[in-house]
């Protein structure tokens, strides 16, 4: 039995199908799992270990590696706020203190409503906007606390549904379709590119 | 003044609105590179880029012609783009992906080609999700263009790019890093030799590695030729180069300016540029590539932007990004951040490492918050030398990768340039700032 | 760059020149030419990973000297490298210095204390006082992550030895390092337990007390412990270990590098199951495996009660004196358990006293014995390297573990071929290069199939691609290839698998052969002459022929034969169909040489006891034919006796002399009678060699890094030799005793008559398991628990054309009636089939097997019902 949805397996399996290793598919997948389940649950683990021909130990020791999968359930939303040294010149741990107030939870947990988790993050790669907030991952540029207010506040109320998905959605552009340089192809292609280069180094030879 | 004549090679969409979309590329000259390319011979268009003396850009600054040349010698079975982009106070590569991924995808095309491989991988940092939706939808379109898939706008050459998102850790920048999480694996930094991924990489073939931004100045290499690019710039470093410039500056941003003809100086004051320090105070010290290089004084102010003329002062132009800090601000807490980000993100498989970064934030963290003992700042240095023996540029390494002598950069220059703030923050308990 | 036709290199170590084979770890090079580079992650027997870096040393490179990892850098000609100067000294106390930073500072408490290498280390190179003030990483102290082992997560120091052991040799990652810089620890699936059978080895291999053996936890302080190296009986094998006893308590079992078998590594069957040994378990209930038999018994009124040796000896000797009086009268069935000095003493008692021919080591449920000898032999180390191992074996991982590994490690790291015959779930699949799907009396079809090209009965899914597959990678006449032949399946006709064996063995002549029978000593008690038909030495008689297991039991059944002498091992835990064996004991004079309880002991009328493994001295034989000591490490309890002494005394019963008095003078005397190898390997201390034919290939044993096996003392000092033959065809004098057997001797594949498919049963695979409910595992408490019961364990396919889900009971109607029984799901088990684990029971204790087999038939079906 699968305990991905039917859309998420199916593009669990597409991911497979994209790199030359199963295994390759690990993050993408994960990521999808937590598209399902807003974390990595056990049951979402042990399939992505099934599809990846890895065991759940390792699975889990590798998403465990990784900053962006959380193996405990967190909120809707999980806001980060970076206190790197940019962000640290442009007062991002004031920032962060005036968040944690906002949110009535302490960094690296859960809002009491269950909607928002806190998160304290290294650079975020948008220096220029500091101090630097993301709301699952989605860059909120909201440098104020009077800003940040407001745009807590809209999360609440449904006003950024667009913009913001909900925790664990990350890609909303899909692929579209498989692999196309067929293999055969390629490895013809690779025959004939090779021999019109030793053509060419024989001409230039003569 | 700050020359700026040079032409805006990477960013000349940025005033587009719709930069990110393929109509306004075909009609700002996409995709006219590559149809330009696939005519040639791929070693010629190797050549150019040869000729152009394309420095990588992210980080470790090696000729890419040169990377795809030495590699010949066995064929290259990947091209994976690195846009992993954590280093921090580092943002162009955010800047390339979210507004012109099309010209990402376009050069990640033409190198394919160069080097003949038939998949491509772009690593990008799982943080960036609007970006990694500005490409795949790039990739989308390339593809229902014609630009990728099978027999490319009817050339007999065929490529397959799949965008792969990362998930959060710095340490899978490294290249061999990177190569592990695209395996699916953690990042765990493989032990060298072999030095290159062009020996072993990808699933243990030859791979080549080449960053966002490099891959992103190859239409315009192939478009105007590999002269016209070198004849930018000055001796190895030709071109012109995105630079972040970030912390105390009245205008931090992305700015593409050319290499060598304008020094730091020129960057952080120039009105069009950085335009100076907020409330016009006086710099006290900056970091010229990355918080892993050393750090500058502002009597190296006038120091060209070029990668030999910085690393010749002890430091590197690395990741192209600059963090400025001034008067007000405290060295021991910007290096204790520093420190605790290399903790945070030390992966973990070396012994130095993976405790010196933990032990080394610690006492960072009581010299800042009290607690501090004169006799921790020669410890930090001793525990720095354990790391990077020496404490020497560029720096011996006691690890596997260069995270590990990363370390050291920021708090030997903090302690050697400003030891009077580290005595009084003993003397003060704490620092005296706050 | 090396030259790779040069033998050796030259490097310069602290100045003076030393000779290193090209491409060899630089860490190695120098320790063998006595220069010893402190290391925590590298591993002699893994690919080494660098991670560590307290192996840092000097070598010149173009950019100057820098700092290099000894255990990752191969060497080079010419290579100048330093490891004893100042930078080199500061760069490893930095990293020793680091790795204490977060190592909490509890050794008084620790298991590891006093054999620690973190410890040695720091007490040699340290500095003695910290600079490290801050606070300590804390966890929350051990966790379980297994049956077996526990976690302490604090005195972890990431070397990855564990992690990497499970993935790289094990191949079974189930635990993983998780987490990212100071936080990496070693974890766990909350879903899948760490129940590895090779998980012991990550205990032995840690370095610090990180990781710890429940059963040993706490035992015993390293300074209380003395030990001997010895061979490991618990499968036949032969790992090397080392044995290490408190007082007269066995302690604990740690595997010893032997080059050409284990490589350090044991299963956990063969390192836990100590207390079934030294019945640590007290018990005095004679029909309990778990009790050590301490006294001589026998049955007055129908209670087994103790006597003296001297009664109890004439006892027996007259039961077996009255029963050889009429012809056929005795014969004897065991010796698997017992050494090959024992094996041989009875032996001699057998045909020499009661002048029986009816003897045999196998219960019925191994391989022709003639026939294994007169095959090609491979030794293990060959299999290891084989271009092409074709297995025609039950799953290796249970039956032959360690086996498994050395195949395994031929796949994985050199990248060599297996070929499956797959009859069910098996471990060596996922590197197996052909799985040739095999049913039940179809083995021989199938060999035939892929030896001549014959047809493939109807029904069998293997394609035309898969057996061309499998005919290129055994190639035209089998050079270079490994046969590992075994009993997969206890309930199909053993003549089934010996036609497929003769049919290759006939069509390849280069081929080798490594059986894989698994009970302890019984290629020992095998060579030493006990089955019918051969003779000690190796040797084989054609003139004569005995009963063997299964046709004594018809005998006694049938009133043919009156008395047996049973040999060690528990006869109703082995035979598959115990009700006739207990019909047989029913009607016969039961006289048991054992060291353990069994409910065979029920029908014994004399019980003398014997002592057992680790207790005693002598040789054994393994899979390959090695010949290796096993040593004594606990006196035998209460009045328990080798063999060999008993085995003389009863002879001295019916007044006859066997002319053996001491284990050492019986090893002797083999060697002069036969040539086989005995004396020569109880007494030789340096050699682990090898004897192919009459070739002696010595090779010394590893070292024993402290480092890479840490708890071993030294196996130098007490280190015991042992040696591989093949076919030994004289005695010592010359003079010619016995011969090997030959093809022509061996019974050709006589007509098997496999039923017809039956479209609506399925039919029967009985497999074995490690953990089962032998005497081993029922006497051991730390993994008893470990036993599942009876299931019946089918392919989805099967399990949804039934209509039932994994777990569920069904209905069993069997060759004997019908039963109930739960399924579960395993998509290792073939189409129409199903496969149970032998030697377990069902929920309410209950062996159920029996009903599941139709002894009349080649094989067994049964059809099941939804409930
Ligand atoms: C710790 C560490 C982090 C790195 N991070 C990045 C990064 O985020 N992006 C990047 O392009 N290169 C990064 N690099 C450099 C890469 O290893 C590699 O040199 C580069 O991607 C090659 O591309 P280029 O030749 O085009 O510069 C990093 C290197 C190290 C040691
Ligand atoms: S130096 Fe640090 S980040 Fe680099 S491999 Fe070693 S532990 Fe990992
Ligand atoms: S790095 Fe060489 S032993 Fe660990």
């Amino acid at each position: 039995m699968s305990h991905f949805r039917s859309d998420i397996r199916q593009r669990a399996e597409e991911l497979v199908a994209l790199y030359p290793r199963q295994r390759s598919a690990m993050l993408p997948m994960l990521h999808l799992a937590q598209e399902q389940d807003g974390y990595l649950s056990d049951e979402g683990i042990a399939e992505v270990a099934e599809l990846t021909g890895t065991t759940p130990a390792e699975v889990r020791g590798t998403a465990a590696f990784y900053d962006m999968f959380h193996l405990e359930p967190v909120g809707k939303y999980v806001v980060g706020v970076c206190t790197n040294i940019a962000c640290l010149l442009a007062g991002g741990e004031e920032f962060l203190e005036h968040a944690s107030k906002k949110l009535g939870c302490p960094v690296g947990s859960t809002s009491d409503d269950g909607l928002f988790t806190l998160e304290e993050t290294e650079c975020l790669a948008d220096c220029n906007i500091a101090p630097v907030v993301q709301v699952n991952h989605r860059y909120v540029r909201t440098t104020t606390p009077e800003t940040f207010d407001a745009m807590i506040d809209d999360l609440r109320s449904g006003k950024l549904d667009h913009d913001v998905p909900s925790h664990g959605t990350l890609i909303r552009v899909r692929r579209s379709g498989g692999l196309r340089a067929a293999r055969q192809e390629v490895a013809d292609q690779r025959q004939t590119a090779k021999a019109a280069r030793d053509a060419r180094v024989e001409s230039e030879k003569k | 003044m700050a020359s700026l004549d040079a032409p805006q090679i990477v960013s000349s969409r940025k005033d587009y609105a719709d930069s990110f979309t393929l109509s306004r590329y075909l009609e700002t000259g996409g995709y006219v590179a590559l149809k330009k390319a696939l005519t040639m011979f791929p070693e010629v268009v190797a050549a150019e880029v040869d000729a152009a003396s394309l420095l990588g850009r992210g980080g470790a600054g090696f000729p890419a012609g040169r990377k795809w040349s030495m590699l010949r010698k066995s064929p290259i079975s990947y091209l994976v783009v690195n846009g992993d982009e954590s280093e921090p106070a580092t943002f162009k590569d955010h800047y390339l992906v979210e507004r012109d991924p099309h010209q990402l995808v376009e050069g990640v095309i033409i190198a394919s080609y160069a080097l003949q491989v038939n998949q491509a991988f772009i690593f990008m940092r799982g943080e960036f999700a609007l970006g990694l939706e500005r490409v795949q939808q790039a990739v989308n379109d390339a593809y229902a263009h014609g630009a990728l898939g099978s027999k490319i706008f009817g050339s007999d050459f065929s490529l397959d790019i799949v965008v792969h998102p990362g998930a959060g850790a710095y340490i899978c920048g490294e290249e061999t890093s990177l190569i592990e999480a695209l395996e699916g694996k953690r990042g765990f930094p493989r032990i060298k030799p072999p030095f290159f991924p062009a020996v072993t990489g990808l699933y243990g073939e030859p791979t080549v590695v080449n960053n966002v931004e490099t891959m992103s100045n190859l239409p315009w290499i192939v478009n105007n030729g590999g002269a016209a690019f070198a004849a930018l710039g000055a001796g190895r470093s030709t071109g012109t180069r995105l630079f972040a410039l970030a912390g105390r500056v009245k205008n931090p941003g992305v700015y593409e300016i050319e290499m060598v003809k304008n020094t730091f100086r020129d960057l952080i004051y120039d009105p069009r540029l950085g335009g100076g320090i907020i409330d016009d105070k006086q710099i006290k010290a900056f970091i010229p590539g990355g918080v892993s290089a050393p750090w500058f004084g502002p009597e190296l102010l006038d120091l060209p932007l070029g990668q030999d003329e910085v690393a010749e002062k002890g430091s590197m132009l690395g990741s192209g990004s600059i963090v400025v800090m001034d008067e007000t601000s405290c060295v021991v807490r910007a290096t204790w951040r520093i420190t605790k980000f290399f903790s945070r993100e030390s992966c973990g498989q070396c012994t130095p490492c993976r405790e010196g970064s933990g032990w080394i934030e610690r006492v960072m963290y009581r010299l800042e918050n009290g607690g501090g003992r004169m006799e921790d700042i020669d410890l930090l240095l001793d525990l720095c030398d354990n790391i990077a023996p020496g404490l020497t540029w560029p720096p011996q390494q006691t690890t596997i990768c260069v995270l590990g002598p990363s370390i050291p950069s920021s708090v030997h220059s903090a302690i050697q340039m400003f030891r009077d703030d580290f005595v009084a923050h003993v003397e003060h308990g704490g620092c005296p700032h706050d | 760059m090396t030259d790779v036709t040069r033998t050796t290199v030259q490097v310069t170590l602290n100045g003076r020149v030393i000779e290193a084979k090209p491409g060899e770890l630089l860490i190695e090079a120098a320790e063998r030419a006595g220069t010893y580079v402190p290391r925590f992650c590298y591993h002699p027997r893994m690919e080494p990973v660098g991670v560590c870096r307290m192996c840092l040393v000097e070598v010149d490179s173009p950019r100057g000297a820098t700092l290099q990892p000894a255990c990752y850098l191969r060497v080079n000609d010419g290579m100048n490298v330093v490891t004893d100067s100042e930078k080199v000294k500061k760069a490893q106390d930095g990293v020793l210095e680091f790795l204490l930073a977060n190592h909490p500072l509890d050794c008084p408490i620790c298991d590891k204390g006093g054999e620690c290498p973190l410890q040695d280390q720091t007490l040699a190179h340290g500095s003695g006082e910290t600079r490290f003030i801050e606070e300590k990483r804390h966890f929350v102290k051990p966790i379980e992550i297994g049956e077996l082992v526990l976690l302490d997560r604090e005195r972890c120091i990431q070397c990855s030895r564990c992690t990497r052991f499970q993935a790289e040799v094990a191949g079974d990652a189930q635990i993983d390092f998780s987490g990212r810089g100071d936080l990496i620890e070693v974890a766990q699936s909350p879903t899948q337990p760490f129940d590895s059978v090779f998980s012991g080895n990550t205990v032995q291999i840690c370095p610090v007390g990180a990781l710890t053996a429940k059963p040993y936890r706490f035992s015993a302080r390293p300074w209380d412990l003395e030990q001997v190296e010895s061979t490991c009986t618990t499968c036949a094998v032969g790992c090397r270990v080392a044995v290490q006893s408190s007082g007269n308590r066995l302690t604990r079992v740690l595997g010893v590098d032997s080059d050409p078998v284990n490589h350090g590594w044991l299963c956990d069957k063969g390192r836990f199951t100590l207390d079934s040994i030294d019945g640590n378990i007290l018990s005095s209930d004679p029909l309990l495996a778990t009790s050590r038999i301490t006294e001589p018994m026998v049955r007055r009124d129908g209670e087994l009660v103790p006597v003296s040796w001297g009664e109890a000896l004439r006892e027996a000797a007259t039961l077996l004196r009255d029963a050889s009086a009429t012809p056929g009268g005795v014969g004897a069935i065991g010796g698997a358990a017992l050494t090959n000095e024992g094996a041989f003493a009875w032996e001699r008692f057998v045909r020499g006293v009661l002048s029986s021919e009816h003897v045999d080591a196998q219960y019925g449920d191994g391989l022709d014995a003639k026939l294994l000898q007169a095959l090609p032999k491979a030794t293990i180390e060959e299999a290891a390297n084989a271009r092409t191992v074709v297995t025609l074996t039950g799953d290796l991982r249970e039956e032959l573990p360690i086996l498994f590994l050395r195949l395994r490690e031929n796949a994985v790291k050199r990248h060599n071929s297996i070929v499956e015959f797959s009859f069910g779930p098996s471990a060596l699949r996922s590197v197996a290069r052909t799985s040739l799907v095999v049913r039940p009396g179809e083995a021989h079809i199938v060999a035939k199939a892929i030896a001549q090209g014959g047809e493939l009965p109807k029904g069998v899914v293997i394609s035309e691609d898969e057996l061309n597959d499998a005919r290129r990678l055994v190639g035209e006449s089998g050079e270079g290839v490994v046969f590992v032949v075994g009993r997969p399946n206890l309930a199909e006709d053993q003549r089934v698998i010996e036609a497929a064996i003769r049919t290759l063995a006939e069509r390849y002549p280069q081929a080798k052969f490594l059986p894989a029978l698994r009970r302890s000593n019984v290629n020992g008690a095998l060579d030493m002459g006990l089955s019918p038909s051969l003779r000690p030495g190796r040797g084989f008689d054609a003139s004569v022929t005995g009963r063997d297991t299964l046709a004594q039991l018809e005998a006694l059944r049938s009133g043919d034969q009156k008395a047996v002498l049973l040999l060690g091992g528990c006869l109703l835990g082995n035979v598959v169909d115990v009700e006739a064996a207990k019909a047989a004991l029913e009607n016969a004079d039961v006289v048991a040489v054992t060291g353990h309880g069994g409910a065979t002991l029920a029908y014994a009328k004399v019980v003398l006891p014997a002592a057992v493994q680790h207790e005693r001295s002598g040789t054994v034989t393994n899979i390959e034919g090695r010949v290796s000591a096993v040593s004594p490490k606990i006196v035998a309890p209460g009045s328990a006796w080798h063999d060999v002494a008993i085995a003389a005394e009863l002879a001295e019963e019916f007044g006859q002399n066997l002319g053996l008095i001491s284990v050492e003078q019986t090893a002797q005397t083999i060697e002069e009678t036969t040539g086989y190898p005995a004396l020569s390997v109880l007494n030789d201390e340096v050699y682990d060699g090898v004897v192919v034919g009459r070739h002696e290939v010595p090779s010394r044993r590893h070292s024993m890094d402290p480092m890479a096996f840490p708890g071993i003392r030294s196996t130098d000092s007490v280190g015991l030799g042992s040696r591989t033959g093949t076919t030994v065809v004289t005695n010592a004098t010359g003079d010619v005793t016995t011969s090997a057997a030959l093809w022509s001797d061996v019974a050709a594949g006589h007509g098997v008559d496999v039923p017809l498919a039956d479209a609506y049963s399925l039919r029967v695979v009985l497999s074995r398991r490690l953990y089962d409910r032998g005497i081993a595992m029922q006497g051991s408490p730390a993994l008893y628990n470990m036993v599942p019961a009876t299931v019946l364990h089918l392919n989805h396919f099967d399990l949804d054309r039934l209509g039932v889900a994994s777990g569920e009971y069904v209905k069993v109607n069997g060759p004997r009636g019908s039963l109930e029984l739960p399924v579960a799901l395993d998509d290792g088990v073939v189409r129409g089939t199903t496969n149970v684990a032998f030697a377990t029971r069902n929920v309410d204790g209950v062996n159920v097997i029996p009903d599941l087999i139709d002894s009349d038939s080649v094989i067994s079906q049964v059809r099941l019902e939804t409930r």
